[in-house]
Order: structure tokens, then C-alpha cells, then sequence
């Protein structure tokens, strides 16, 4: 294993700590490992909870700040953090207009955040709303399965949920954004390579060097299949395919199409794939009001991309335009 | 007949911590297959700072015990199997009457049923439970025949392993590994392992009390 890091054990720590000296602007809480922004908690304003396992960077402390989070919490490389975090980061936020928890829809960050919302709700009486994130179309959805896992979606519902509560909308209004993101978002991924656990110290899974695979999730949590390396163009067909089939994106207002990188592909190749996901949505005859393009899900170091559609009305259109100022997403201050 | 006080059920959680250390690399290993490659590395710091808080601070009773490990795997673990053992343990504290038998077989059925509402998992789900379920039937039954205890936990170690066993060839409906669908199916589920490796320690420590 190669990796600029001082002791696998202290990953998550030496990170954050480094987090804190390059963005005076948040707070950090070495010890319940929370991101803040520096003015929570923020008067009158809904308060913003996310987090999850560490590796997946920016997610979610680097889109703490106005528009965005007002916390996050970092849980060890790849596992759920606990529900003390939580708890912090909740209690760190309440200004008296409730919280929201945005949760991927893993088991165990979905565990945590409940027994978190118990402990707040015993403790003082915080109200707290979650909404599930859980846009993966690779995933059957169905009563046998943890169901879709919460992948891309999740930066847009931070994004678009933030500058609700910004705005100083009512936290049942702002979940409804919340919920309303999530339900009109697919998301398929894929990788080239494998990432690699600091404390396993090799490679998650072993993908030939021909080879990739399908349907992908966050954790290097092998897909569904496997299949011969093909051009980006044809690896944009085979992500939108499920995409498109599980929702009809067309007429209206038009789609957000998000392409990220999983961590370990440059950004030269995530225009690449981008070019061809335009491409292929003008065939399908569906308009792309916005885009963004990046890594801002990743998943360590694995190559590879996944392309998430959201499918996006004039208010939408508008809380994506607001204000934005965090470490990964800034605009318009 | 044996008494399970506070130094037996001490004596059980650190041959737990011990296994699962043991076993550190074989639990991430068999995650890596239909996981997410952490399961050996989160049941290891876990179960060694249960060992610390256990050390620096000597609980009064076995309850305390029991409740001192609840909340340092649900403070220190996250991911599922910080909830899930936190729960069992948990749940054990607060059932766990006296010291006999019977007691302990009451409290341990009465863990396995708060894991089982706390994950929503059944059984054939591919989980712990799957484990933990025939382990809690088995004790209570042999326990309820007046078994004697070294014998009930043997029966219940056993009836851990069958249960695994038996969802290996299985398709995983719960957690990460049900994300893989059909390729889930014979992988040892990692869960269940380390459920298998909790029964073995209290046959290897409260069996000979």
C-alpha cells in the first residue's frame, strides 16, 4: 500500500486536523469529529446534518458552509460514524428551528442517525426530520434488499436543501426539497480499479486490468457485473441506460446532469464522459438545465465515474443558482 | 451448579475481544467478498476499548458489565455492527436477572431479539441473526432440560455455526452484501462469523465456570 498518510489509525484525524488549518471559516471538533460551519448555529435557520464513513471526500465536510451544511460528521474510512457524533454535530446546529438529517441509505449510517434522533429527541427535545438518500438504480429496490443505496443525489440534496434553509424556509418545507430531490434522482456508477482500505492495506476487490465494473457503489462494494473496458462513450450509454429506464426525465424543465469521479480519474476524462452523457440525453430528448462536473463523491482512490440525472423545475433551478460558499462548492459570493 | 458473576461474564467479553482479534484479518476478509472490508477492523477497536473501559473503570455487577461494552461498541464502532452488538449487549444488561443459568439464557435470548428489531433482519436474511437465533433456541432448550451450562453452551455454539453455515450458499438480503444480488451467494457472511465467534467464547469461558 502507497499512500500520503502518517499511521492508517490516524487517517481520519490528521485529515480533519489538516481540514481545520486550511478552513479557519468552520469549526472543527476534534473530538466528536465534527466539521461546523463557524457561525452555527445560525439564528432562526433550519441546521443542516450530514455525514457518513470517511474516503468519500469532499462528502460531506467540504460542503459545510452558507448554502450548504451547517455540520458534518466524519465516521472512520468507509464505516458509519456513531451516534455521539451525531448527537454533537445535531446539538451544534439547533438554533431552535429544527435539524435535518440528510442519511445515505446504508444500514448502518441509517442505525446511527436513528439512535440519534432518539438520544437528541431525549435529551432536549430537538426536532428532527431525516430523509434518505437512495438513488442507485444498480440496486434492486425491493422488500429483500437494503434497498437503493444513497449515492450522487445526496451532494444535490445538500446543495438544493441548504439554500431551502437558507432562505429561511420552515423545516417541513425543507425536508419536502429534501425529499422532492432525492425522489427525482437516479444515479448509476462504475469503476476501472479497486480502492484500497488504509487499515486493510490492500485492495478492496481485484478487477483485471481489462475488465470493469458495473454498477459500483461508494465503498468499493463490487457492482453487479462485470464487463470488457469500453470507451467513454459507450460507458456513458450503459450508466444512462438504467438511469433513463427507471425515470422519465424528458420534457419539463429539463435535468441537472451530475458526472463525478469516483477519486483516482482525472478531471480531462470526466469531460470525456460528460461530452457523451450530453450526447446521449439529446437523443433521448432530454435537456440539461445544469451540470456539474467533478469528484465530489469519491471513493479513496478508485477510478472510475458515476452520472447521476436530476430532474429539475424553476424553483429548483433557482436554490441550485443560490449562494453557495463551502470548500468544494462556491458561487455567487 | 455454576454461577455466572461479574468476573465470568468479564472473563467472556475478553475472550470475545481476544477472538475477534484473532480473527481481525479472517472477519475483513470474508467482508471484502460481499462487504465492505472493515468488519474484522471495527469488531477489533470495539472490543479493545470495551476491554479498556473494563479495566479502567470495574464495573459493580454483571448488569454494569454488560452495559459498560453496550456503550462503548454503539460510542466507538459505528458502521452496523456497532449498533448491533451495542444492542445485544444492551438488551442483555437490562434482562440479565442473577447469576444462573437460566438467567443467562433468558438475557442472551433477550440481546438476540433486540438485534433482530433493531436490524429488521429475519432469518435466511444472510445475517448475524442467522447465527444468533438457533444459538438462543439451542441455550434456552438445553438450559430448560437441565443441562449443565458447559454442555447448553456447547449446543449453542454448535447451533451458531449450523446457522451460518446454512445461509452460506444463500443470496443475502440485508446490508451491503445483499447489494450483490445472486453474487452474494457462497460467501460465509461475516456477520454471522462473528456472531459464531461470541457463542464460541462463552463456551470456552462461561462453560467452565
Amino acid at each position: 500500500m502507497k499512500k500520503l498518510i502518517n499511521d492508517p489509525a490516524d487517517v481520519v484525524d490528521d485529515a480533519l486536523r489538516g481540514m481545520a488549518a486550511a478552513h479557519p471559516e468552520l469549526r472543527i471538533d476534534p473530538e466528536h469529529r465534527v466539521v461546523f460551519r463557524g457561525d452555527a448555529p445560525v439564528a432562526g435557520k433550519v441546521g443542516l446534518v450530514s455525514g457518513g464513513g470517511s474516503g468519500h471526500e469532499p462528502l460531506h465536510g467540504g460542503f459545510v458552509g452558507l448554502g450548504m451544511l451547517d455540520a458534518a460528521c466524519a465516521g472512520e474510512v468507509f464505516t458509519s460514524p456513531v451516534p455521539d457524533q451525531m448527537v454533537a454535530a445535531t446539538q451544534g446546529v439547533d438554533a431552535g428551528a429544527g435539524v435535518l438529517h440528510i442519511v445515505k441509505n446504508y444500514t448502518g449510517d441509517v442505525m446511527n442517525f436513528e439512535m440519534a434522533a432518539e438520544l437528541v429527541a431525549a435529551e432536549s427535545g430537538t426536532e428532527v426530520v431525516s430523509v434518505v438518500t437512495d438513488d442507485d438504480v444498480a440496486v434492486q429496490d425491493s422488500l429483500y434488499t437494503a434497498g437503493r443505496r444513497g449515492v450522487g443525489v445526496t451532494v444535490l440534496v445538500e446543495k438544493l436543501a441548504g439554500a431551502a434553509a437558507e432562505q429561511g424556509r420552515p423545516l417541513a418545507e425543507v425536508a419536502e426539497v429534501a425529499r422532492r430531490v432525492n425522489g427525482q434522482g437516479r444515479s448509476m456508477g462504475m469503476a476501472l480499479t479497486s480502492c484500497t482500505v488504509p487499515s486493510a492495506g490492500k485492495p478492496t476487490f481485484d478487477l483485471p486490468a481489462d475488465e470493469m465494473e458495473l454498477g459500483v457503489g461508494i465503498h468499493g462494494e463490487p457492482g453487479r457485473r462485470r464487463v470488457p473496458v469500453a470507451p467513454a462513450r459507450e460507458v456513458a450509454e450503459m450508466l444512462l441506460e438504467p438511469v433513463l429506464a427507471d425515470l422519465d426525465f424528458t420534457g419539463g424543465d429539463g435535468v441537472l446532469a451530475f458526472v463525478n469521479g469516483m477519486g483516482g480519474t482525472p478531471l480531462l476524462e470526466l469531460y470525456v464522459v460528460y461530452a457523451e452523457v450530453q450526447a446521449v440525453l439529446a437523443k433521448a430528448g432530454v435537456t440539461v438545465a445544469r451540470s456539474l462536473v467533478g469528484s465530489y463523491m469519491t471513493s479513496l482512490e478508485m477510478a472510475g465515474c458515476s452520472i447521476t440525472l436530476l430532474k429539475v423545475d424553476d424553483e429548483l433551478i433557482r436554490l441550485w443558482d443560490a449562494p453557495v460558499r463551502t470548500p468544494a462548492l462556491r458561487w455567487g459570493v | 451448579m455454576a454461577t455466572l458473576d461479574t468476573d465470568a461474564l468479564g472473563a467472556w467479553v475478553r475472550e470475545y475481544a481476544r477472538a475477534v482479534t484473532e480473527h481481525r484479518d479472517e472477519l475483513t476478509e470474508l467482508d471484502s467478498a460481499i462487504g465492505d472490508a472493515d468488519h474484522g477492523t471495527n469488531m477489533h477497536r470495539g472490543m479493545t476499548a470495551a476491554v479498556a473501559a473494563l479495566d479502567a473503570t470495574p464495573p459493580a455487577d454483571g448488569a454494569a458489565l454488560l452495559k459498560t461494552v453496550a456503550m462503548t461498541m454503539i460510542s466507538k464502532v459505528g458502521g452496523t455492527s456497532g449498533p448491533l452488538y451495542g444492542t445485544l449487549f444492551l438488551r442483555m444488561s437490562g434482562a440479565l436477572d442473577d447469576g444462573s443459568p437460566a438467567a443467562f439464557a433468558a438475557a442472551f435470548r433477550a440481546g438476540v431479539e433486540g438485534v433482530v428489531a433493531r436490524g429488521k433482519a429475519e432469518l435466511q436474511d444472510k445475517t448475524m441473526v442467522d447465527a444468533l437465533l438457533p444459538a438462543a433456541d439451542a441455550l434456552t432448550e438445553a438450559v430448560g432440560a437441565g443441562q449443565e451450562l458447559d454442555v447448553a453452551l456447547r449446543a449453542a455454539a454448535d447451533a451458531a455455526a449450523r446457522g451460518r453455515d446454512s445461509v452460506t450458499p444463500l443470496v443475502a438480503r440485508k446490508g451491503r452484501a445483499s447489494y450483490l444480488g445472486e453474487r452474494s451467494a457462497d460467501h460465509v457472511d461475516p456477520g454471522a462469523e462473528s456472531a459464531v465467534l461470541l457463542v464460541e467464547a462463552a463456551a470456552a469461558t462461561l462453560g467452565r465456570s
